[in-house]
């Protein structure tokens, strides 16, 4: 092709088409494939329905995740149903010769934080995973997106999906972010301006001075939202940070082999005048400590802002849903949300439970206690995130502030195991979606960045963490 | 494997004229932990369609027995958040085979596709319509032709949707994917062994 001025995404996804025909979706080749104990079973169910074997078993990687316990993962699962899901991935790995990263393996932990750690996500790659935050791996500068369960099959049969190819959006923002504002505030900012389904359509590259800025583990915690604005996936082009990153890491390329590998990277980025179907800019100076405070993740507003009453809606259509959303969260159109009690805290996620996280967590209660009316749950994304927020000692200073250390997993985020919030409780939250009931039947989610929820640790209450930091 | 074929369709309609329905209440996280494909059409809408003592909630529209039939009707952004594919299988087995909606999120849409429940997206207003319509006549039924691309009222008001060719080809015949994929095995093996 001698198209001139292509975006990155448009690169990786050419360099994987196996074959394009028209009227038919692409066969994208994919070079790493996530697998968890949720959305594999039915797809393994197809492969013997079939008689068919797993095309190439060294590229599938798999981890017990989304299911299970957070306490005493040494035991047997006790819920029968839970027990048999993972049961069933321990039966389906070694007969299909895929590699489990089982509860107790040093390497367990969420699919997406174990994936970027042990330096299976790399540059350049085309990356999918039964699930939606498979966006986070992007990251890196790859193609990364999640995928149903037919589709997961298609993978472990063929190792192509078939995929149209969406359209490129280009998010900038430039400047710098002010004191207490991380990661998460960014993306919270940029879903409550394009809506939970602004994006929907679309592949984003984020980009400009406020994003390359960033810390790897922080360009996750962007890229792994894109899908709450409903793209199927974001990516950040690769710079010295993610070389950095990428380095020595278990599954890596290594030595010389890893410096051939850095300039090929380096050629990874969008070409001058590249274009992209839509292009938006924001100034990070406008960006805030974020909450949402809806039952979807595009029902963000400042931290010091208050509702929106139903005249300020943009569309009069939409004011059943956000009445019914208020309702649900028990709040009031025009109130402040500065100040609301909370009762949970939860810190945890593929968004947000990386060493950076708890670190962030950590500096901001260390010396401190949690508030006498909240629980408060920290659940590190990884063994290897559980190990090292050990060696740091940060276990020492959530235990003094009273916060409950806990085993890897998805927990919380999205209630499947026991870890859940009760019915009508609010929970203020780290993890990606406030739905209904998604982290337990009547559950209220203000999803926030570590610090604010850390900061609500202390204070019992939705609070602007530029107060304390 | 051949799959079950899709044509054409006459049904009345179950309407829920809400916007951004996840894929989370179709089928909440808890209910996902079966490994088969089957039964999840009793947990559909669990937490609309149920209170907590399991007694159905006389206000939502699959427990109204003024609705009924193969079609569901929804607000835009239809389908967003969680990646589930059994948010399409709690659909089907429920034991509708088309939604409709102004907008569907991108995975869902796949999902329902590779299903056989035929997403079908038509314009605001004509969303409208169909609400409108169910509502001063919940016996009202609905045309759905997919060969033609076409949703028909009752009243004789249609529109065209759009469905990619491939996938259309796909539903009328029962085909799927992976047969078409299995078919390329040795261009997706020369292509890894060439890249």
């Amino acid at each position: 092709m001698t198209r001139h001025g292509k975006t990155l995404f448009d690169k990786i996804w050419d360099a994987h088409v196996v074959k394009s025909s028209e009227g038919y979706p692409d066969a994208l080749y994919i070079d790493r494939h996530f697998i968890h104990e949720v959305t594999s079973p039915q797809a393994f169910d197809g492969l013997r329905k079939r008689n068919v074997k797993v095309f190439n078993p060294s590229r599938t990687t798999a981890t017990a995740d989304h299911n299970v316990p957070t306490i005493d993962q040494h035991l047997p699962i006790k819920e029968a149903l839970s027990r048999h899901q993972v049961e069933t991935l321990r039966k389906n790995c070694p007969e299909f010769g895929i590699e489990l990263y089982d509860l107790g393996h040093p390497y367990q932990g969420i699919v997406h934080i174990i994936g970027p750690e042990l330096g299976l996500t790399l540059p350049g790659m085309t990356i999918v995973c039964g699930d939606s935050h498979t966006s986070t791996h992007g990251a890196f500068g790859n193609i990364a997106f999640g995928i149903g369960t037919s589709e997961v099959e298609q993978v472990l049969a063929t190792q192509c999906v078939l995929q149209y190819r969406p359209k490129t959006m280009l998010i900038e923002i430039n400047g710098t972010l002010g004191k207490g504002i991380v990661a998460k505030d960014l993306i919270l900012y940029i879903i409550s301006k394009l809506s939970a389904s602004g994006a929907t359509g679309y592949f984003v590259e984020y980009a400009g001075e406020a994003i390359r800025r960033l810390s790897m583990e922080a360009r996750m915690t962007i890229c792994n939202m894109s899908i709450e604005m409903g793209a199927r996936g974001g990516l950040i082009a690769p710079d010295e940070t993610t070389f950095q990153y990428i380095k020595g890491r278990r599954f890596a390329p290594q030595g010389e082999s890893f410096d051939r590998m850095v300039e090929q990277w380096r050629q990874l980025k969008s070409d001058p005048g590249a274009e992209y179907d839509h292009v938006i800019k924001f100034d990070a100076a406008d960006i805030a400590p974020m909450i949402t405070y809806g039952t979807n993740p595009g029902m963000g507003i400042k931290v010091t802002d208050r509702i929106p009453t139903i005249n300020e809606l943009k569309d009069i259509s939409e004011q059943p849903s956000f009445s019914k959303s208020l309702e649900y969260m028990g709040l009031q159109p025009g109130s402040a949300i500065l100040g609301q009690a909370v009762d949970y805290v939860f810190i945890g996620s593929c968004t947000n439970a990386r060493i950076e996280d708890l670190r962030m967590v950590a500096s901001m209660v260390q010396g401190k206690k949690k508030a006498s009316n909240v629980e408060v749950w920290v659940v590190p994304g990884s063994k290897q995130v559980e190990k090292q927020a050990r060696e740091e000692g940060l276990d020492k200073i959530f235990e003094a502030a009273g916060f409950q250390l806990r085993q890897p997993g998805c927990s919380a985020c999205l209630g499947m195991n026991e870890d859940k919030i009760p019915a009508g409780k609010y929970c203020i939250s780290t993890s990606n979606r406030n739905f209904e009931g998604r982290q337990g039947p009547k559950a209220r989610t203000f999803l926030a960045s570590p610090l604010s929820a850390a900061a609500a640790a202390i204070t019992g209450r939705v609070t602007d963490v530029r107060e304390l930091v | 494997m051949v799959k079950e074929k899709f044509i054409s369709l006459t049904s009345r309609a179950v309407p829920l004229p809400i916007d951004n329905i996840d894929t989370d209440q179709i089928i909440p996280a808890r209910f996902l932990k079966a490994t088969t494909r089957e039964g999840f059409g009793e947990n559909l809408f669990r937490d609309w369609r149920f209170n907590s003592d399991n007694t159905p909630k006389a206000d939502f529209a699959l427990n109204n027995p003024a609705f009924t039939g193969k079609i569901l009707v929804a607000g835009k952004n239809f389908g967003c958040g969680s990646s589930r594919e059994h948010a399409a299988w709690a659909i089907y087995d429920y034991g509708f085979r088309v939604v409709i909606s102004s907008f569907f999120a991108d995975i869902f849409k796949n999902n329902a596709l590779n299903n056989a429940l035929l997403p079908v997206q038509v314009s605001d207003q004509f969303l409208k319509k169909i609400f409108s319509a169910i509502e001063k006549d919940p016996g009202t039924t609905i045309n759905i032709n997919l060969a033609d691309q076409k949703i028909t009222m009752q009243d004789g008001s249609d529109e065209s949707f759009d469905i990619n060719p491939y996938k259309k080809t796909c539903l009328l015949n029962g085909y799927d994917d992976i047969d078409y994929l299995l078919s390329l095995r040795d261009e997706i093996k020369h292509f890894e062994l060439t890249h």
